[in-house]
């Protein structure tokens, strides 16, 4: 069985992301980026697969920038065997990213494609279920916990009421949440042997897939900053306070 | 995996600053077939460079022919000097000192230029590794063939993790140090080489820095000035730096040296105080921090410089004390050092022998030779150290004499010996407001689970002789809150060492008076992303 992993160039996390002051969106230049946390998580769950002997073959895939090879060459460094470099200047909307997805899982047939539950740039969370149902296949989402048994997966979702299990049909679309597993430390020689893996590149034209901007963003801004918290001496002081501000 | 691998080059270089990474660079271009690496502690190259800067060009034309019609995202041209002499509420412009004219160079943040250079560097070939950091050196023979990488994954009471992967040996027939001021390693192989011996203890200073978005029209865009004077008092060395970017961006830090005397001094504080001075503050106000951060400098010079070689290794940049402190710039000469140290590994069949000797000869000796003398004429003050410094520029540094400088160290007052001056700070509205919401502006990340990086050999000594001798001065010098006297029932009074703030300025390591604290490096990839600085 093949896996296919599904990756995002984001801003990295500990970047304190700056607002552009004419609002048309956030500060990329000389900012850190780096692989989106989910789908190194995604990414971890498919080498544990294989590594259970559960699967031959994991293929990486990004949309993006030709900078965003960097992030399939992390995914290489971890352990995927190949890697897929959709080339696209322009921000991705979810469902085009989906229906690039589609079109490679036509090509490649893999048995399960994993991906984060979102990305920490624009937290959509789409791009899974979207492709679940381009594709026409099981989805299971927010995963916690993923067993497989022949041609079925057994995945534990994190609801809002707690833990679902749920059995799905291979091949199947799996997006990871945060408690599913700790990606592993990349290792240095790793990082050297996967300058050496091949990276397809492609296009969205290449693969017949439409880019589909039904979303348009008017503006970003960043959230109202926080007004200073005040001390008061006593309890009647504090429902003066209250009353004041018309709060009770 | 439990077994330590190991990788092989001709030259491994450690640390992807402005002189590793223009050491790496040459290496390339004198011999396309050597294959060398370069490790950097950092997550991304760049992430833990802190400068003022304004550089001197010339070694950029040297090794990259053309950088000018494809330079980094911030390189503004100086358009003009101003020098000042600050006092509370006011001050004096002064003429520039002639070290000090910055005519045909430019204002960049370093780590952009790093950031820059990596990805010329590789396209020469050379092996790029952000995140992994240098812990120790590889010894055969008493001779350095390498080093080891930090394993990752230990647990704060050195356990071992479930994603435990012990770190690699990179063993190279020359190994080149490029870690920076009072690098880790270094500080390890000049003790072992007795690399100092007979040369003037090394002396530093702590540097500030803060990247600032202005309201529109503000910034006068090339525009440099620096200052000395207040608030620092008038034996405490200190000075400040404000460059005009552009795009409303404005660089300003403040540098205290670390020879200073007084027990209760807060370097964080003077640096805050000088925001708030009249003729700085209306330029801040209403605008934002988009970074921050702090970094020690050193500041020996010449005659503190240790020798730069040993057997199968070698130093460049600011680990060995390249910086030349009147003209408060040490790029250039790191970059020159960097690439001398390739030039003449190559021709010597990557042996270090006389590496030291051309160092010392070429014009990157020449140079701090030549204002050798000016720094440590402030050990007087402020006044005798400008007449001092005045002299020494009219002479062209010719006096047959060398002052010497102190170990910073040493040179602290204890509270019942020392009066601190009298203070009158100004009550502080910019950001940031403590010493923690700067470290947030620093965007410093540990992993909480890991041993503690700063290694104080004996807190004994906290509780009892230091807190009565020196009041705890780690609870001061210290920029990002890292040390802390706190008491509870369990433990009484006791040292609590916040290590997951530490922003790798290495000043604990340098100015601790009992010398017990020891910086070694966390996990790769700890520490700091500084953006732009």
């Amino acid at each position: 069985m093949k896996l296919m992993v599904s990756v995002k160039r984001v801003v990295d996390y500990n970047v304190r992301i700056q607002v552009k002051p004419d609002g048309s969106g956030v500060v990329t230049d000389g900012v850190k980026m780096s692989m989106n946390p989910f789908d190194e998580i995604a990414m971890e769950e498919a080498l544990r697969i294989k590594e259970a002997g559960n699967a031959e073959e994991i293929i990486a895939v990004t949309i993006g920038e030709q900078k965003a090879q960097e992030q399939l060459r992390t995914a290489l460094a971890m352990g995927a065997d190949r890697a897929i470099h959709v080339e696209v200047d322009e921000d991705i909307q979810p469902l085009t990213a989906a229906r690039v997805l589609k079109a490679l899982a036509d090509k490649e047939q893999p048995g399960m494609v994993l991906l984060g539950k979102q990305a920490i740039d624009d937290d959509q969370g789409q791009t899974g279920q979207m492709l679940a149902a381009l594709w026409d296949r099981p989805q299971a989402t927010f995963a916690s916990k993923v067993d497989l048994d022949g041609q079925k997966a057994k995945v534990t979702r994190e609801v809002d009421a707690g833990l679902e299990t749920i059995e799905v049909d291979l091949p199947a679309v799996v997006t990871t949440d945060l408690r599913l597993n700790e990606p592993r430390y990349v290792k240095l020689p790793d990082i050297m042997k996967a300058k050496k893996k091949p990276i397809d590149t492609t296009s969205l034209a290449d693969l017949g897939v439409e880019a589909a901007p039904g979303l348009k963003v008017t503006n970003t801004a960043p959230p109202p900053e926080r007004q200073g918290g005040k001390k008061v001496e006593s309890v009647d002081e504090l429902v003066s306070e209250l009353k004041n501000r018309g709060l009770i | 995996m439990s077994e330590r691998d190991v990788m092989e080059y001709d030259v491994v270089i450690v640390g992807a600053g402005p002189a590793g990474l223009a050491s790496a660079i040459r290496f390339k271009q004198l011999n396309e077939e050597l294959e060398v690496c370069v490790i950097e502690k950092a997550s991304e190259v760049g992430a833990q460079i802190l400068a003022g800067a304004v550089i001197e060009p010339e070694p950029l034309d040297e090794l990259l022919p053309g950088w000018r019609d494809n330079p980094p995202n911030i390189c503004v041209p100086v358009k003009r000097d101003e020098f000042r002499v600050l006092r509370k509420g006011g001050s004096s412009r002064f003429p520039t000192p002639p070290q000090m004219h910055n005519k045909g160079n430019f204002i960049v943040s370093l780590s952009a230029v790093c950031k820059w250079m990596a990805p010329q560097a590789e396209e020469l070939g050379v092996e790029i590794y952000p995140g992994f950091a240098a812990v120790e050196a590889l010894f055969e023979n008493d001779k350095v063939v390498g080093v080891r990488i930090g394993d990752m994954g230990v647990a704060k009471d050195g356990s071992e993790k479930s994603g435990y992967t012990p770190g690699v040996d990179i063993k190279a027939k020359l190994t080149v140090f490029a870690e920076g001021c009072r690098g880790s390693v270094t500080k390890q192989l000049i003790k072992k080489y007795k690399l100092d011996e007979g040369k003037s203890p090394q002396t530093y200073g702590i540097g500030f820095k803060e990247l600032w978005q202005l309201p529109e029209g503000r910034v006068e865009a090339g525009k440099v000035m620096h200052t000395f004077g207040w608030p620092a008092d008038k034996m405490t060395y200190g000075g400040s730096y404000i460059y005009h970017l552009d795009k409303d961006r404005l660089a300003i830090g403040y540098v205290v040296g670390l020879d200073y005397e007084d027990p209760e001094l807060k370097p964080f504080e003077m640096f805050q105080q000088l925001k708030h001075h009249p003729e700085i503050k209306p330029l801040l106000e209403g605008g934002k921090i988009l970074s921050a951060g702090t970094r020690a400098i050193v500041e020996g010079g010449w005659q503190s410089m240790p020798k730069m070689e040993m057997p199968g290794a070698l130093m460049v940049g600011d680990c060995g004390g390249t910086l030349n402190v009147p003209k408060i710039k040490g790029t250039h000469t790191a970059m020159r050092s960097g690439m001398l140290a390739a030039e003449h590994a190559v021709a010597n069949e990557l042996s270090p022998e006389g590496y030291d000797a051309l160092l010392r000869g070429s014009a990157v000796g020449k140079e701090l030779k030549r204002v050798r003398n000016m720094r440590p004429g402030f050990r007087k003050g402020l006044w005798p150290g400008i007449v001092n410094a005045v002299f020494e520029t009219v002479t062209f540094g010719l006096a047959p004499w060398t002052l010497e400088n102190h170990a910073d160290w040493s040179s602290l007052k204890k509270v019942n010996e020392y009066t601190p001056p009298e203070r009158d700070f100004y009550q502080r509205d910019l950001p940031p407001k403590d010493r923690l919401q700067s470290v947030y502006f620093a965007a410093t990340d540990h992993d909480e689970d890991q041993p503690i990086h700063l290694h104080v050999l004996d807190t004994d000594i906290c509780v009892t002789k230091c807190r009565e001798e020196y009041n705890n001065p780690c609870t001061r010098f210290c920029p990002a809150n890292v040390y802390e006297m706190v008491e509870d029932e369990e433990q009484g009074l006791h040292l609590q060492i916040n290590s997951a703030n530490c922003v790798h300025c290495k000043t604990c390591d340098i100015k601790d008076p009992y010398q017990i604290i020891n910086w070694v490096p966390p996990e790769g990839g700890s520490g700091p992303n500084y953006q732009n600085l």
